[in-house]
């Protein structure tokens, strides 16, 4: 098997388990008009893709044995849905169809010989929903389990890259349910040219491209946020976060500076932001439609936010909050318009 | 191994251009399969992850289900919920009503366009195929990423989801979908933009895949007018056009001839309670169509490795897995209605609402590869313009939403339909908590395992004597067959 030549597209394994098939087809609404140039432009070669490729049953059998037997170089492996571990430990949850193996051992022996590893979409990353109430299926994800490293891979594991260079690299974690098909392509991009490093990574191993926003930035219900004013029903314009269970300031992602299928986001679309990029929003502990609160206090503040400075802020907000702002808070429609002003010195 | 061999046993699998994993084992004899065991091989066990949640959580949960039907998801537990609120429930508006069935019909629709251009069409590329008059063509539009009007069909597809991203936020697990309405208002001009894209997806239709005008193809009465449009132009005139040309060539009216017995719930409920399409029952060889009794719905599990044997209404049934039952192999039950093994999807849809050219054929032919795909494209071209009359009512300004207060005891059904057919969703509150969850999806039924009398499903019989050519280990014939039911193998077993 030789080594990948500087140049030569980075050859992709992408394979599905304990998940809903959601970030392939996410994937699919990109925003290119042409999908395959997308990819072939970044410099990534699919062998084989579940829903985009020709090959089937034994052709893909044989590819599979070929990237473990090492007569093919694997350069990415990309996993999209969570390792279903049981039942007790045999992963019989899902077993790979005509191979009569579980998924998850051959996760295992394809990680083995590839030279990176990502988790597309936050059921591969961390369990996600797959994982959710007592998780049944003992589902966990490639090097995590909820926030706890481990997972199926190991906390440990690390992989070469695939640029001569010393680094090493944990699992890639495209965390988002689904996760955004901007996401993945820059992420696979930069990879294939490699101009994303392991310290482009955050904490939890997602690419800080994204990971470093905050869902809250760019959200176009800013200013009721800024007054506290706040929805109280769905398909009221307010802000969501103090009644109806929004995340958005504390959740890390960009989906309201890089929209979903065209102008959209999930605060755009009328509902709370659940937090679906971070290890364990499947299990909040509280309906996700509605804020715990102590005392009246939103218990999740703004991320960086001392809570005291919120508490202040949030009380003299509300009480300078104009009349326009909070009757529009509350309706579906804007019921008072702002006032028309000259803008310029005179 | 060699298939010709008499007696041969083929374990087929994994089946790509399905949404999830899916395995069938084949026994082979002089050529043709004998018979048919389907296995759904994965297990998430979402109706008890479900068990102990706030009611409304259901909104988060069930369209995660699946990536491909995960608006179908939503509205089917919508209705679940509206059911269990009961006098509670406020009317929802119109416009709720009508935001519902735009992104119902803006994930069905392109359902059906991804299942042409990226599932069905791409294995007429294969080499088997080559000698054919039709095999070039067929290469150089449907060749997986390569082929110029599947990557022209991906580009449509990625604008006409802008309609759920402005309806719904995003696509896939959109939750402005609720059982009191939408949660987003549309304005004037968003939906002047709204309509603008569903004509785009109209000139893409017109130009490309029908090379005709919907209302055209809406309106084909019989088989008769459809021979006459098909010759009416060179045969690779638009895709349609094509697809008839090698349909008939290969005869696949003869392949994956299924059991023939056909059901659905009614898709796109109207403000006025009525559906678009409305559902039914069709039984092969019959004239009528015959009202559905849900309550004759039954799940078994005797061949699932999931506990119990007994058909049990999805509102008393259970989901425990059992890894080691002897007899099971797959992780699917199997539903029945009145202990009859269905199909349903697209073709059941326009044979219950009366749609005559599929019902001509259809009863000609039966339910097979041919009149499965015919029905898809017939029901694109007859529910987008639906959609324009469904933008143009819309009334910004006027209500999206209506208060559903959920009561802390009670329990609902919710029907509706999926892209590949009749979605059910029951479920029970108790002490403000879901205390059951149930969900029957289309797959479930069309890949069915056995049932407690032995009866194969609808699949388990189409795929009896589908040829299998010497030496082939994925049969050809069986890839059509399987994909001709738009498998979505994740709702399956759920």
């Amino acid at each position: 098997m030789s080594p990948r030549r500087p140049g030569e597209p980075l050859n992709v394994l992408w394979l599905q388990s304990g998940g809903c098939g959601g970030c392939s087809m996410s994937l699919l609404c990109a925003d290119t008009p042409d999908l395959n140039a997308t990819l072939q432009g970044l410099g990534l070669n699919l062998l084989w893709h579940p829903s985009l490729s020709l090959a089937s049953g034994q052709a893909v059998l044989t590819l599979l044995d070929d990237l473990v037997d090492g007569r093919q170089r694997l350069d990415l492996l990309c996993i999209e849905g969570a390792v279903l571990r049981g039942p007790h430990g045999s992963g019989r949850f899902h077993m790979l169809a005509g191979t009569g193996l579980p998924m998850m051992s051959w996760i295992e022996r394809l990680a083995k010989v590839a030279k990176l590893v990502a988790a597309v979409g936050s059921c591969a990353a961390w369990g996600g929903v797959s994982a959710g109430g007592d998780n049944p299926t003992e589902a966990c994800g490639l090097q995590y389990e909820d926030h706890h490293p481990g997972g199926w891979l190991g906390e440990h594991a690390r992989w070469p890259g695939v640029q001569a260079d010393a680094e090493r690299w944990p699992v890639i974690n495209i965390a988002g349910c689904p996760t955004h098909p901007g996401w993945v392509l820059d992420t696979l991009g930069a990879l294939a040219q490699g101009a994303l490093h392991p310290h482009d990574l955050d904490a939890l191993g997602r690419p800080r491209f994204y990971a470093d926003q905050l869902v809250h930035h760019g959200c176009s219900r800013n200013e009721y946020y800024e007054f506290k004013a706040s929805a109280e029903a769905p398909s009221d314009q307010g802000c969501m976060m103090e009644h109806l269970g929004c995340k958005g300031t504390q959740a890390h992602a960009d989906c309201n500076t890089r929209p979903w299928n065209g102008q959209g986001s999930c605060t755009r679309g009328g509902y709370a932001c659940i937090s679906c990029t971070e290890p364990g929003f499947q299990n909040p502990g509280h309906a996700f439609d509605r804020t715990p609160k102590v005392a009246g206090i939103p218990i999740g503040l703004p991320t960086d936010m001392p809570k005291a400075w919120f508490v202040a802020l949030a009380s003299l907000s509300k009480s300078a909050t104009p009349r326009r702002v909070k009757h529009n808070a509350t309706a579906d429609h804007i019921v008072v318009p702002p006032a028309i002003r000259k803008t310029g010195l005179k | 191994m060699s298939a010709a061999e008499p007696n041969t046993r083929l374990l087929v699998g994994p089946f790509n251009r399905v949404e999830g994993d899916l395995e069938v084992l084949l026994d082979v004899r002089e050529g043709a399969v004998q018979s048919a065991r389907v296995n759904a091989t994965m297990y998430r066990g979402f109706e008890t992850l479900l068990q102990g949640k706030a009611p409304m959580d259901a909104l988060v949960y069930v369209p995660r289900i699946c990536g491909i039907c995960s608006v179908s998801q939503s509205v089917a537990a919508t209705y679940a919920l509206r059911d269990a609120a009961g006098p509670l429930a406020e009317p929802m508006p119109a416009n709720g009503q009508h935001a519902l069935n735009l992104m119902l019909a803006c994930e069905n629709l392109a359902d059906h366009l991804t299942h042409f251009y990226l599932f069905f069409m791409p294995d007429f590329t294969r080499e088997v195929y080559a000698p054919r008059a039709w095999h070039a063509a067929a290469q150089a539009r449907f060749a997986p990423l390569q082929g110029l009007h599947a990557r022209q069909a991906t580009a449509a597809r990625q604008r006409w989801f802008q309609l759920l991203g402005t309806l719904g936020g995003k696509w896939p697990h959109t939750q402005s979908i609720g059982p009191g309405g939408s949660a987003r208002p549309i304005d004037l001009s968003e939906r002047l933009r709204l309509l603008s894209w569903v004509h785009e997806m109209r000139q893409f239709l017109e130009t490309t895949l029908f090379a005709a005008p919907l209302e055209a193809i809406a309106s084909l009465d019989s088989e008769a007018a459809l021979q006459q449009w098909w010759q009416a132009d060179v045969p690779d005139a638009g895709d349609l056009r094509l697809f008839l040309t090698l349909a008939h060539d290969l005869q696949l009216e003869r392949l994956g001839v299924g059991p023939g017995a056909a059901f659905s719930h009614g898709a796109y409920l109207q403000p006025d309670g009525a559906h678009l399409l409305p559902g039914g029952v069709w039984q092969p060889g019959s004239q009528a169509v015959s009202p559905l009794q849900p309550q004759a719905i039954t799940e078994d599990a005797t061949h699932a490795w999931l506990q119990g044997s007994q058909p049990l209404h999805p509102a008393q049934g259970h989901t425990q897995p059992d890894a080691d039952k002897a007899g099971a192999y797959t992780w699917n039950k199997a539903p029945r209605l009145a202990g009859q093994v269905m199909e349903t999807g697209a073709v059941a849809r326009q044979l219950c609402s009366g749609q005559p050219l599929v019902r001509e054929a259809v009863q000609r032919s039966g339910l097979n590869v041919y009149t499965r795909v015919l029905a898809r494209l017939i029901e694109l071209a007859r529910v987008l313009p639906e959609m324009t009359r469904w933008l143009q009512a819309l009334q910004p300004g006027q209500p999206w939403h209506a208060p559903c207060p959920l009561p802390d005891e009670g329990e609902g059904a919710g029907l509706s339909e999926a892209a590949r057919g009749a979605l059910g969703h029951w479920l029970r509150i108790e002490q403000g908590q879901l205390a059951h969850y149930q969900i029957v999806a289309p797959t479930s039924w069309n890949f069915s395992p056995r049932d407690a009398q032995g009866q194969p499903g609808a699949l388990e019989q189409a795929l009896v004597g589908a040829p299998v050519l010497p030496a082939e280990d994925t049969p050809v014939a069986v890839q059509h067959i399987v994909r001709s039911f738009d498998p979505c193998m994740v709702c399956t077993v759920h």
